[in-house]
């Protein structure tokens, strides 16, 4: 008989590894949400009536444009596990509940990983002023730590929105807002890096708030997410 | 029973409502550049502070909502939730009143108070609607208590952002050129932060109190009528199950009502209307 | 271990809001035997699987399951449990083969596990199609494979035979069948056929125990009448 629930990172592999599965059999996610970006581009570039963007215009309309996309797909994140049986899948494995979480923000990281591969050389084509080259390895850092506040906080908040009438409703309703001081550090972080005239490496204090948002919403959701689960 | 003490808070605090606005309108003193209206700063700021308090508080209570799985706690971070959010809408109009008179635009962005009001406000706005939209009330619970502890987390950690990303520095009323508040102003500023915080506790005791009160006829009901007589709850934000009700079938505790000479006496149609 | 009950209920009780799904159950399952289910819909045959499988908590009541008291120990008794509910608990688009071999990796079975249970339902034909493109028939037998991949001690069956032919039938019998050898919690609604496979038949009617009795002493009429 085990004296201790097992460790959460074997299973975290496993399921991981489904939902990249499934999202490769019936790419859903990440295409919509790379669709979605590259219209928001073209609708930015009309409606604010600018051929050119640069500093902290061109980082809010990069960033709101990653923002709103992510929510498509942590609207799309569980659903499957809704539909097809997924939960009651993990709750009957001896595994831990935890690894569930884990697995849905890895994937939800990587689908926004993804969608920022394509998106970010459309924005720098489309919209942006300045060259990107000297921001990139800016851009990775800060970018790095968006995604990670937006996929610890879109499974959180997909989770909480799963199991009610209105999931699509609420997710961007509590998601919108929970995510705004990432947003604060993250357009704080990009402006210096898409300035005209040449990146500057962002504040390190706006780097230090994204990677405390990263680290408190991560802890949140490892103390509250096993009760999404219980019935 | 309920409602304990209830008149002797209610007493409490209208007597300190009536001096603390009696403080404000005839003793404290007027703002040398901004008259008669800043003193619009003896409502908002205590308002704010006692609504940022109550959903960290609302927090706790569902922390302790998740820990026990006593209902008990659910409802009493509902009620703290709802009134905060009363409150906060308080704070919001009041803000935009002293924002128009100190600086002349009802919305100043570089009031980290006010932004992260707005902010708060929008987050908390969608709890009823959460909770709305989940009809197992068990469910319901626990998932509204997921809510508000994130939610109780963010508060502190969304003001501290917005107080960093407001770039100018406003003279606030706190850091006077002198350093701080008048002697005056701070005594009559903290017989308001006791009033308001008398005012969200009768609040709260009182909804707390009706929802028992409606609980108890229910239950009632149910015992003289049946359980068929009673309409079923439909659909709502609100806890609609007593916490007694939720617990375990044989530890709720015994209805007196049945055997006494008053119940018996009393027809259900008195007990119906 | 095979002394000690497989199940045993005690005044167990479970609510949706107002509602009792179950009120006031006592059953006892002893190791290695069947109890049946009979009841209408609605009458808690699927609350009392799920709260068995650990997957709802008791609103009163003790539930000890393989010597296991819940929800206390629930993580002791997870991955004992194999459970077949009308939801086959599988992703439409992908294939039998993987959906078993995720499912294997979940209970740390090996690979070959999938390919014999595969051989056995006779579907390795179809293992590499998507599940969404099976018949019920075949679903229902790639879910067996599931219930069963971790050889656990304690099968909870909600109507395991509804779509099925009588030759799949005969072919997840000794899956999941009396000969199994496995303690079984069964819902079925065919009071012949269920009586047959019972060695205890429970009669559920609004979550409440209105028949429990040892199989052999219960008659197929007593067990009609539940659904009057």
């Amino acid at each position: 008989m085990r004296s201790r629930e097992p460790r959460p990172m074997r299973p975290t592999w496993v399921l991981l590894r489904k939902d990249l599965l499934l999202e490769r059999r019936a790419p859903e996610s990440v295409p919509a949400m790379v669709l979605f970006s590259i219209t928001t581009f073209v609708l930015f570039h009309f409606g604010l009536g600018r051929d050119e963007v640069e500093g902290s215009l061109a980082a809010g309309v990069l960033l709101v444009t990653i923002l709103f996309a992510a929510i498509l797909g942590i609207n799309r994140l569980f659903v499957s596990e809704q539909a097809e049986g997924g939960f009651d899948a993990v709750l009957l494995a001896p595994i831990d509940r935890t690894a569930l979480f884990l697995s849905k923000a890895m994937a939800l990281f990587l689908f926004l990983t993804l969608v920022e591969l394509v998106a970010v050389p459309a924005f720098a084509i489309l919209l942006l002023g300045p060259s990107p080259w000297d921001a990139l390895g800016g851009l990775v850092v800060v970018l790095a730590l968006v995604n990670g506040a937006l996929a610890l906080v879109g499974a959180l908040v997909s989770a909480l929105a799963i199991r009610t009438r209105s999931r699509d409703l609420i997710v961007p309703m509590i998601g919108l807002p929970l995510l705004v001081p990432a947003l604060i550090a993250a357009s704080r972080s990009c402006a210096p890096l898409l300035a005209e005239g040449g990146a500057s490496w962002p504040a390190a204090k706006w780097l230090a708030v994204l990677a405390l948002y990263d680290l408190v919403f991560g802890l949140l959701a490892y103390a509250v997410f096993d009760f999404l689960l219980e019935d | 029973m309920y409602g304990k003490g209830l008149r002797a808070l209610t007493l409490a605090t209208l007597v300190a409502l009536t001096a603390t606005f009696a403080l404000v309108v005839f003793w404290a003193p007027n703002d040398a550049d901004q008259g008669f209206i800043q003193k619009i700063f003896y409502v908002h700021v205590p308002v704010a502070i006692v609504t940022l308090v109550a959903y960290v508080v609302g927090g706790i209570f569902a922390f302790k909502q998740l820990r026990t799985d006593d209902r008990k706690w659910d409802v009493r971070s509902y009620v703290v939730i709802h009134i905060a959010l009363i409150f906060n809408v308080v704070g919001l109009l009041t803000g935009a009143i002293w924002a128009k008179a100190s600086w002349g635009h009802w919305w100043v962005w570089d009031e980290p108070t006010l932004v992260s009001f707005l902010i708060v406000f929008l987050l908390y706005a969608t709890y009823q609607p959460l909770r709305f939209s989940i009809e197992d009330p068990e469910r319901q619970a626990r998932y509204a208590s997921v809510f508000a502890v994130i939610a109780g987390a963010f508060v502190p950690l969304n003001f501290m952002a917005v107080r960093m990303a407001s770039s100018l520095v406003h003279p606030r009323t706190f850091a006077t050129a002198e350093g701080g508040l008048p002697g005056e102003m701070m005594f009559v500023f903290l017989v308001s932060l006791v009033a308001m915080s008398l005012l969200f506790w009768l609040l709260v005791k009182y909804e707390i109190t009706q929802k028992n009160v409606t609980w108890q006829i229910r239950a009632l009901r149910r015992r003289l009528l049946g359980d068929d007589a009673v309409a079923p709850i439909g659909r709502s934000a609100a806890p609609t199950i007593a916490p007694e009700a939720a617990k375990p079938l044989g530890q709720r505790p015994r209805v007196s009502y049945e055997n006494s000479p008053e119940a018996r006496s009393r027809g259900p149609e008195e007990i119906a209307t | 271990m095979d002394a000690a009950p497989a199940i045993e209920l005690r005044g167990v009780s479970r609510r949706y809001g107002e509602r009792w799904a179950l009120r006031d159950l006592s059953v006892t399952v002893p190791s290695g035997q069947t109890l049946v289910v009979f009841g209408p819909n609605g009458a808690g045959k699927s609350t009392l699987l799920r709260l068995l499988a650990s997957l709802l908590r008791p609103h009163g009541g003790e539930v000890t399951v393989l010597g296991e008291s819940l929800p206390r120990r629930e993580w002791a008794v997870r991955g004992r449990i194999g459970l077949l509910a009308h939801d086959a608990l599988l992703y439409r688009d992908l294939s039998a083969r993987e959906n078993l071999r995720f499912h294997a990796r979940l209970h740390k079975q090996p690979a070959a596990r999938v390919e014999e249970l595969l051989e056995r339902t006779r579907l390795t034909g179809r293992a590499d199609d998507p599940v969404r493109t099976l018949s019920k028939g075949l679903l229902q037998r790639v879910a067996v494979c599931r219930t069963i991949l971790h050889d656990p001690p304690l099968l909870l069956l909600d109507e395991p035979r509804a779509n099925l032919d009588p030759a799949a039938t005969a072919l997840i019998e000794p899956l999941i069948g009396r000969e199994s050898g496995r303690t079984r919690v069964v819902t079925s609604h065919d009071p012949v056929g269920g009586l047959a496979e019972a060695d205890l038949a429970l009669g559920l009617r609004d979550g409440r125990a209105a028949l429990l009795a040892p199989a052999g002493e219960v008659d197929v009429v007593a067990v009609e009448a539940l659904y009057r």
